[in-house]
């Protein structure tokens, strides 16, 4: 009896915990690229520039510093995935799938800061990983901040 | 106060250079948003609380920056940078700075 109890506890909950996570983190996933997707159309007017660069002969109407950031942490079963992936090494997709949308959804919130200005300049995109501080295992949670200089034209359209 | 991660104000001059301003702040967390982000950290996603708490926190670094820069008498902060550093478990220092100047 007491055997089947510490096998439950064992073996059962964190499979139970794993397949939860798949499903939710699955379905949670799915959500934010669909709202990401949607979202990137709406804001694509906005130039998005990395150089310091910008039309010259221009004359600008409006300067505004915009930034954007998010933290996002993986699921319990991307970090079950990377588990495995660490014995054999190569990538790890899911958590590539995870930064990328940690960084296009800090992208957002930055456009979503100046949905009329004409193009964005400098842009920087910092990530960094915020762990809970336990010597092996970290929380698995990142930051990304996204920040630039947005730009607007006398004369184009509101 | 305009603000600018460039060298330049685009579309204005610069008329007069006040050298460096920065902001600082050092922030914790706190216990009930470290429990929901540990609950959070099953599913995964967003921890929408570290999100507030990292945005609240770069709001005020960026606040002491202007602030330092308005009593120098610049109208503008150039070349903004951001600098994240973990000083302690649980605790981030966050730091901003840049150069005042006045435009016209």
């Amino acid at each position: 009896m007491e055997g089947l109890i510490s096998l439950l506890i064992n073996l059962v909950l964190p499979i139970l915990l794993i397949v939860a996570a798949l499903i939710t983190g699955t379905i949670i996933e799915k959500r934010h690229y669909q709202s990401i997707d949607k979202r990137e159309a709406l804001l694509g007017n906005i130039v998005l520039l990395n150089g310091k660069e910008y039309p010259k002969d221009t004359p600008v109407a409006n300067v505004q510093f915009v930034s954007g950031s998010v933290v996002i942490s993986y699921d319990y079963f991307k970090r079950f995935l990377a588990g495995l992936r660490q014995i054999f090494g190569g990538e790890i997709k899911s958590y590539v799938s995870l930064l990328d949308r940690g960084r296009r959804e800090a992208i957002l919130r930055m456009k979503g800061k100046c949905p009329d200005a004409d193009i964005i300049i400098n842009l920087r995109l910092d990530t960094s990983s915020i762990s809970k501080g336990r010597r092996k295992r970290g929380l698995g949670t990142v930051e990304v901040f996204a920040y630039g200089t947005a730009l607007k034209f006398a004369g184009s359209p509101e | 106060m305009i603000l600018t991660n460039i060298e330049s104000v685009p579309g204005k001059k610069i008329v007069e250079h006040y050298g460096l301003v920065s902001g600082s702040t050092v922030r914790a967390k706190h216990v009930g948003r470290d429990i929901m982000a540990s609950l959070k950290n099953i599913v995964g996603g967003e921890l929408k609380g570290y999100t507030e708490l990292l945005e609240d926190a770069r709001e005020q670094a960026r606040e002491r920056m202007t602030k330092q820069a308005e009593e120098l008498g610049a109208n503008a902060v150039i070349n903004i940078r951001f600098n994240t550093s973990s000083i302690a478990q649980g605790a981030s220092e966050l730091y901003i700075y840049g150069t005042a100047v006045r435009v016209e």
